[in-house]
């Protein structure tokens, strides 16, 4: 905004009209610099958006008509300084909550997978619990020589090669 | 439970509580997956469904006598003819002329309405292909896309004959090559 | 007419593959061997006259048939020969018929095998195998004849049939429609070879573990007669899993190579569970423990690979993998349940057969250890089921669609991928049977002190990402641990036996080659890790139009635009355009030139997209030409990302192959499977 003031301060002293046309068009691009969203801000927010015309890719490397005609309406509106989450929204009211990456009711697509990780964990945790018991009963002659375990496997491995190679 | 021994149990199943868990949770499952089967199956709906009412908002300068929405239940007793399409599709750009002319040709009975239900579709674009085909009757965005989800189209253009009674009577898939293949459609409809 | 005698051999491959299953469960139930060596015979004879359908397939391919459907749809005129062949599998019809053909190589190489020990699988082998090809064989006799022909009838429609209709005359295209020119790439070439390879090799241990359901046999002899093939299905299967990510990294122009697309994860699931299986054969074999569980993994596994082969193949997902809609969906939901209800009906059945012939002793030894990561898998494979399904759950229950795009896999699956790789540290150092806190604290805290140093090198010079630290300290937690635990083996030998440390470490790796195999398999792993961390957390991008003589910066690195050119290539078909670009790095250096590249197909009227790379193990730049924007030498936008660390992928993929192809080369006498009986607790070792 400074720099279009400031460049029309410049312009307007000078009466050539070729000056004049020069300056203008100096003006417009400058304009258009300043005021239009890169495609990296664009890129950025169209990467978590999803077009039902191409399903399961994402907009930013959508190559279809319509989904390049989205990335241009996302420049529009941040152009109108409208947020991120602004944007997306705008898109979900228009689009539908399938332009999300993610479903929009987060507890229902996170709780399912993690209630089966858990009922899984359980079950093996019970598992566990049931196969160990007995042993805790029967002795505890494993647990002292568990500390030698690993070298006397080792050593009984070593003798096995041994064995075979002859 | 516990088996602490080497000597194989005694012959014991799964208790049958947990064999019913099991096929109910593979029933499910699979009751599922047919159910997404049988709706990819199924194409379009077909003539003969009473269609569900539905509220379409309106461009402005599309707008339907004057209302920035139309209900389809509104419409009970005239002849509706729901045309789907998009800016940026191709094959809606060869049927946009025979539309508008089929429109100019029943508007005056006010017996007809159509209505372009924009599919996907950014409201500018829109705006600069309504313009450059010269299409006058009411068109609308399909909101979170609703209304298509809802007859389950498979692409765009395609155009749905609603009759009086509001069942839908006849589905077009694809553009229409000329004027006569949408009177052929209209006209028997209007002289029930 | 070539097409119809191609049918014509279908169609008895179809009847040949139905009598092998009947002679083979006929034979076994009346005791008849002669009519099991029917079987047998009628089983080898499937491949030869497969083999034969998919030559005339191929001559009517190569030799430009357009009036054959299949034959019009994936090839045309200006498409090179090796294309024309390989479009084999570019179609539905024709890569139905790959899988068959493929099937029935599997399904006679394993009835070829010397029968003697196992006589009584044998027919049940046959049969499950039977089934499934007559099955696959089915698909292209009844719905997708690669041989159906293209008539023009009376009224002037054009369809395709296997049996002229009446008052109908063949009608010929001049031209065909041409192959999706992304699937003219090599990688795709190789990509679904490998990933039927894989899918359709797992059918073969699910066929010795419905065999050993069948007959009562249940101790490990299935597993032991599999065990080879188990691991070179996947070899193959991961083959054609990362085949496919270098193929998306190559020509989809995303940047990336995995994109959590439906049908690559309909790919990665059996994945997940055959390696599980994989881990926990070895608990069954070591400790006779948890029959049922490698059980219910193959049967997983196998139909797994059914299901992924019907969501890409149904319409009931679209995505960018999908062949076209097709009436084949029904039939592989009803044979997905038979399959399912029948394993799971015949586990259940013989569940009191299936029960653990010892107990668990300690939940830090390594059978504890691989149930944990058993667990780990099947948590990441929920994960990703439900992420396929949730998107259909809601449209059918609320009528809204959603997308499960990969935000949601990422979150939720990378807690249990760093779980699953601090398994992987720990698990090489805990020993069958036994191991306490202690034990496993005695070996780990060297290589764990090694980490930890790494990391802190890395947090001084690298990055300060948490998430990133974390994952360097487990990756080399588990390199360390591995190194440590292979250098030990190797030591060790050097001093018995004398020999120098390189042959001690060869002749390590001889004596033990699954276990080492695995250990090399595991460290391979690590450097894709350290690729998928440096492309998950660092990787950058932009994007701008510029003219010539411009250039973009990005991280450090200056591109710029130099010159642009475009020309046809009549005999090919094609349309190049290339621009050719310089990078620069910080200090003004010139790295190199690339030259990213704009393809347009004439016969599809389809571009294609292929980025100019400049790799190196720190980094790579990627710049890609935008194929929707104009190319010209006023402006031309390119997108150009900077992927961190994305080559220690690929180079960790080659040391993976090498590591399967220790574990999984046929011994000489691999065919010699013993049966142990009586007590393994102790007697289990490391050293199969």
């Amino acid at each position: 905004m400074l720099n279009r003031a400031k460049l029309r301060n410049y312009a307007l002293p000078l009466a050539l009209l070729a000056a004049l046309a020069v300056s203008l068009l100096f003006v417009m691009t400058a304009l258009a610099q300043d005021d239009m969203p890169t495609d990296d801000e664009v890129n950025k927010i169209a990467k978590d958006l999803y077009c039902p015309v191409c399903e399961s890719t994402p907009l930013d490397v959508c190559p279809t008509e319509a989904c390049r005609q989205w990335r241009e309406l996302i420049r529009q509106q941040l152009a109108e300084g409208k947020s991120e989450e602004e944007i997306k929204q705008y898109f979900v009211t228009y689009y539908g909550a399938r332009v999300l990456s993610e479903p929009p009711n987060r507890l229902a697509s996170y709780l399912v997978p993690a209630l089966a990780f858990l009922a899984g964990a359980f079950l093996l945790f019970r598992g566990f619990r049931m196969w160990l018991k007995p042993l805790a009963v029967e002795s505890a002659v494993p647990t002292e020589d568990a500390e030698a375990f690993p070298q006397d496997e080792y050593i009984r491995r070593m003798e096995e090669e041994l064995k075979k190679r002859k | 439970m516990t088996e602490s021994t080497n000597i194989a149990p005694a012959r014991k199943g799964v208790p049958l509580w947990v064999q019913v868990i099991i096929w109910v949770f593979l029933a499910g499952l699979l009751g599922i997956v047919a159910m997404g089967l049988n709706r990819a199956q199924q194409g379009t709906i077909q003539p003969g469904h009473a269609v569900d009412d539905f509220t379409l908002p309106l461009y402005s300068g599309y707008e339907y006598q004057g209302a920035s929405e139309v209900k389809l239940s509104e419409l009970r007793g005239k002849i509706v003819v729901i045309n789907f399409w998009a800016s940026w599709c191709k094959p809606c750009e060869q049927e946009a002329a025979e539309l508008q002319s089929a429109w100019e040709q029943y508007e005056p009975t006010g017996e007809v309405v159509f209505l372009g239900v924009d599919y996907v579709d950014t409201e500018p674009q829109a705006r600069v292909y309504l313009k450059k085909f010269g299409i006058t009757f009411p068109n609308g965005p399909d909101l979170a896309t609703r209304i298509s989800q809802y007859f389950r189209i498979k692409g765009v253009p395609e155009t749905y004959f609603i009759d009086r009674e509001g069942v839908l009577r006849y589905v077009q898939v694809g553009p229409f090559t000329s004027l006569q293949q949408i009177q052929n459609i209209i006209d028997p409809l209007l002289s029930e | 007419m070539i097409a119809d005698f191609g049918y014509g051999v279908l169609v008895v491959a179809f009847l040949t593959a139905l009598y092998s299953v009947y002679a083979a469960v006929y034979g076994e139930l009346k005791k008849n061997p002669p009519l099991v060596e029917s079987a047998r015979r009628a089983m080898l004879l499937t491949w030869p006259l497969l083999t034969l359908a998919a030559g005339m397939l191929i001559y009517l391919l190569v030799n430009d048939h357009y009036e054959v459907q299949f034959v019009y749809e994936v090839t045309s005129r200006s498409m090179p020969l090796y294309l024309k062949v390989t479009a084999w599998w570019g179609g539905q019809a024709g890569s139905l018929l790959f899988w068959s053909w493929l099937m029935a190589a599997f399904t006679s190489l394993v009835t070829l095998r010397k029968w003697d020990r196992d006589r009584e699988f044998l027919p049940w082998v046959i049969a499950v195998g039977g089934v499934t090809m007559a099955f696959f064989i089915g698909m292209n006799v009844f719905f997708e004849n690669p041989f159906a022909k293209l008539y023009q009838t009376f009224n002037g429609n054009i369809a395709a049939y296997t049996i002229q209709p009446a008052n109908s005359i063949l009608f010929t295209p001049s031209d065909g429609r041409g192959l999706n020119p992304l699937l003219r790439h090599p990688g795709m070439i190789i990509h679904p070879p490998m990933l039927y390879l894989g899918f359709v090799s797992f059918v073969i241990p699910y066929a010795f573990a419905m065999a050993a359901l069948i007959t009562g046999r249940t101790d490990d002899r299935w597993i032991r007669i599999t065990r080879r093939w188990t691991l070179w299905a996947w070899l193959f299967l991961s083959a054609g899993l990362v085949l496919g990510g270098r193929w998306a990294y190559d020509v989809l122009g995303w940047g990336g190579y995995w994109g959590w697309d439906p049908v690559e994860i309909a790919a990665f699931m059996p994945w997940l569970t055959g390696t599980a299986f994989l881990h926990s054969v070895m608990i069954q074999e070591k400790r006779g423990l948890f029959k049922y569980w490698n059980m219910l993994l193959i049967v997983l596994t196998y139909d797994l690979v059914i299901f992924g082969t019907f969501l890409t193949r149904s319409g009931v997902l679209s995505s960018v993998h999908s062949f076209a809609q097709s009436a084949i969906g029904p039939a592989f939901f009803a044979f997905i349940g038979i399959t399912l209800i029948t394993s799971a009906g015949l586990i259940l059945y013989r569940w009191d057969m299936l029960k653990s012939e010892t107990k668990m002793t300690s939940m830090l030894s390594r059978e504890a250890l691989f149930l944990f990561n058993n667990l780990l898998f099947m948590g990441i494979l929920v994960i990703c089921f439900w992420g396929v399904i949730y998107p259909l759950i809601s449209e059918l229950f609320t009528g809204q669609k959603v997308t499960v795009g990969p935000p949601f896999y990422e979150r939720a699956t990378s807690p249990l991928f760093a779980a699953l790789l601090l398994l992987m540290g720990i698990a090489p150092l805990s020993a069958w049977g036994h191991s306490t806190l202690k034990t496993l604290g005695r070996a780990i805290w060297k290589p764990a002190v090694g980490a930890g140093i790494i990391t802190a090198i890395l947090a001084f010079t690298y990055t300060q990402n948490v998430i990133a630290l974390v994952g360097f300290f487990l990756i080399a937690l588990v390199i360390l641990v591995t190194l440590y635990e292979y250098g030990r083996g190797a030591l060790a030998r050097q001093r018995s036996q004398g020999e120098n440390i390189f042959l001690a470490f060869w002749n390590l790796t001889g004596r033990n080659r699954r276990r080492y195999g695995g250990y090399i398999i595991h460290i391979s792993m690590m450097l894709m890790a350290i690729g998928i961390l440096g492309i998950e957390l660092f990787q950058v991008e932009t994007q701008g139009t510029i003219a010539i003589g411009d250039s973009l910066e990005l991280s450090g690195y200056t591109i710029k635009y130099k010159e642009v050119a475009s020309w046809d290539n009549p005999g090919a078909g094609v349309n190049y355009t290339r621009a050719v670009v310089e990078v620069y790095d910080a200090n003004g250096n010139l790295l190199g030139n690339l030259h990213p590249r704009k393809d347009f197909y004439f016969d599809t009227q389809q571009p294609m997209t292929i980025p100019g790379q400049l790799a190196s193990l720190k980094d790579e730049v990627y710049v890609l030409l935008i194929d929707w924007e104009p190319i010209n030498q006023e402006s031309t936008t390119f997108k150009i990302f900077v992927n961190p660390l994305v080559n220690w992928l690929w180079l960790g993929s080659l040391l993976f192959f090498v590591g399967v192809l220790i574990a999984a080369w046929p011994e000489r006498d691999a065919e010699r499977v013993t049966v142990r009986t009586g007590k393994r607790a102790h007697q289990a070792s490391a050293a199969d």
